[in-house]
């Protein structure tokens, strides 16, 4: 991945948060207080608009300025955690192009961060229900030597099954845990905004 | 959804100016989105800092003056504020004895302020912090997030602020804000759910004839959903739920807030306080202090929190300390 790449990245985020606003609030309205569509487009389009014309001189800056984005534009829980998962995967990657093992280095240390902030293990039904079998799939394609796209688009799968797998969860973390046992049967959004981001990766990657 | 607003995007905005229009005694930066007391920083004093989601009017801004808070930070409709917004907030009112953040126990406020602590310590700025967390309907066990920080913010806000008056240092000030907080207890009951600007439409569905026991501030789901029951019934059951997390003997004091929830008149919420005087005679409990009315509202939502702080000598002086906020106002 280089520079062009991580920016399109990006900004394909920030369509597919465009794209599936409503959806995400739909969720976030069953389970949570029905924000996390409209927080998500909000970050992401500043995100954007800090991106054009900024000057990053390796792979690991755009994705610091995102997270840095994220962390003054959102608030909620969502800000945070993105935001950190972006800022701390982005200070690991100093060059100008990054290979499969580099990124999953830096995606492990962004999700080193965003569990240090929310204490979220898998099973709370959070985005790190998406995120951890992401980083999982992506890190033993990258180890078993396969290109990016590649480590991508399995990445992209298992954060999707991560994703359908917090329906029958009772939620532990955040807003939804006040709903005990109601809150299953929902999907979380958290972890389904977690596979737009993992989708989006793919998809830039396959290009 | 019917409302007076100019558009969804816009409401956040629109109201700081209105704020800042309506109260010369606040300035309101409305860029960084931060409501100050409009003389500047009090040198050698705490500064008091609060924030949290907007749509709990007078909350937090409704409580910035002379007595209680020096800023308060609203974040978007129900979504926390952003660690930038407290970092401006602590620069600019920190008279250089440190400033203390007030924060509700919700999991986006507790890590933006958590970012914002660290972001002004590398300031420079020494920061203490006051969760509150006295919501009663929701367990405090490891399978949640923890109990919500909903009424008793008020109180700490109001006797921690009148501490910082007074001089106190930093640490003896989120000292008096944490007692408070463990010292109070709320309970709210829900008869209409609100409408976020955003989501256009009711954060849940109640029917005509029932109403959400235990609802938090958001709409948030409560113990149970039950038939609409009389005033007495409502309070006795709050109260209830408050004596058994704390109990209160007869010779207690206490401070004790009945609160609307935005969609409830005044009417209703003496009603409400008729029944609670009566429990609390039944049961020798004082009620040195109170409040009625609208003070940490959820948009629209119909319905009353109970909050009650077993007070002692001193956060009842302090609670009688001068105050000059738009939504609080004595002996000033």
């Amino acid at each position: 991945m280089d520079i062009h790449l991580t920016r399109a990245w990006v900004q394909a985020i920030a369509a597919a948060m465009d794209q599936h606003k409503d959806h995400l609030t739909q969720l976030d309205s069953a389970i949570g207080d029905a924000d996390h569509g409209v927080n998500m487009q909000r970050g992401f389009t500043a995100v954007v608009a800090a991106l054009d014309g900024y000057e990053a001189v390796g792979v690991g800056d755009v994705l610091v300025k995102t997270g840095t984005t994220l962390i003054s534009k959102v608030g909620g829980a969502a800000g945070p955690l993105y935001g950190t998962f972006f800022r701390n995967a982005g200070k690991q990657l100093s060059g100008p192009t990054a290979d499969a093992e580099q990124l999953s280095a830096a995606f492990d240390a962004g999700l080193a961060g965003v569990q240090k902030l929310g204490a979220a293990v898998p099973g709370d039904k959070t985005m790190v229900d998406a995120l951890v079998p992401a980083l999982d799939a992506f890190g033993a394609a990258a180890r078993a030597g396969e290109s990016d796209a590649a480590a991508a688009e399995k990445a992209a799968a298992a954060a999707e099954t991560g994703m359908q797998d917090t329906t029958p969860l009772q939620a532990r973390k955040g807003r939804a845990s006040y709903l005990g046992a109601r809150s299953i049967g929902h999907q979380d959004p958290g972890a389904t905004s977690t596979a737009l981001v993992f989708r989006a990766l793919a998809e830039v990657l396959q290009s | 959804m019917k409302k007076l607003i100019n558009s969804p995007d816009s409401v956040l905005g629109d109201a700081l100016a209105g704020v800042a229009a309506a109260h010369p005694a606040l300035h309101v930066d409305t860029e960084a989105r931060v409501i100050t007391r409009a003389g500047g920083p009090s040198v050698g004093r705490v500064a008091l800092i609060s924030g949290g989601g907007s749509g709990h009017e007078p909350l937090h801004g409704g409580f910035v003056g002379p007595g209680m808070l020096h800023a308060a930070c609203p974040g978007e409709v129900f979504t926390s504020p952003v660690p930038d917004q407290m970092l401006a907030a602590a620069q600019a009112v920190n008279g250089g004895a440190g400033v203390v953040f007030i924060v509700k126990n919700y999991t986006g406020d507790v890590m933006n302020f958590e970012m914002a602590a660290e972001l002004a310590g590398d300031d420079g700025i020494e920061v203490a912090t006051i969760l509150v967390d006295d919501d009663v309907a929701v367990k405090d066990s490891t399978w949640t997030a923890g109990r919500r920080g909903t009424g008793a913010t008020v109180f700490v806000e109001k006797i921690a602020g009148a501490l910082a008056e007074q001089g106190a240092d930093l640490a003896e000030v989120a000292e008096i804000g944490r007692r408070v907080n463990a010292a109070s207890r709320s309970f709210a009951v829900a008869l209409t759910a609100c409408t976020t600007p955003a989501a256009g439409k009711p954060g849940f569905d109640l029917a005509e004839d029932e109403m959400e026991v235990g609802v938090g501030i958001h709409g948030e789901p409560g113990r149970s959903r039950e038939k609409l029951e009389p005033a007495s019934a409502i309070v006795a059951r709050s109260l209830d739920a408050i004596f058994a997390d704390q109990p209160l003997a007869a010779g207690d004091q206490t401070i004790v807030m009945v609160n609307g929830l935005g969609g409830t008149p005044l009417i209703e919420l003496y009603v409400a306080y008729a029944e609670v005087a009566a429990y609390f005679a039944e049961r020798g409990v004082q009620i040195a202090r109170n409040l009625v009315g609208n003070y940490i509202t959820s948009l629209e939502m119909a319905g009353v929190s109970l909050t009650v702080c077993k007070a002692d000598a001193q956060m009842l002086a302090l609670w009688d300390a001068p105050v000059n906020t738009p939504a609080l106002r004595w002996g000033a």
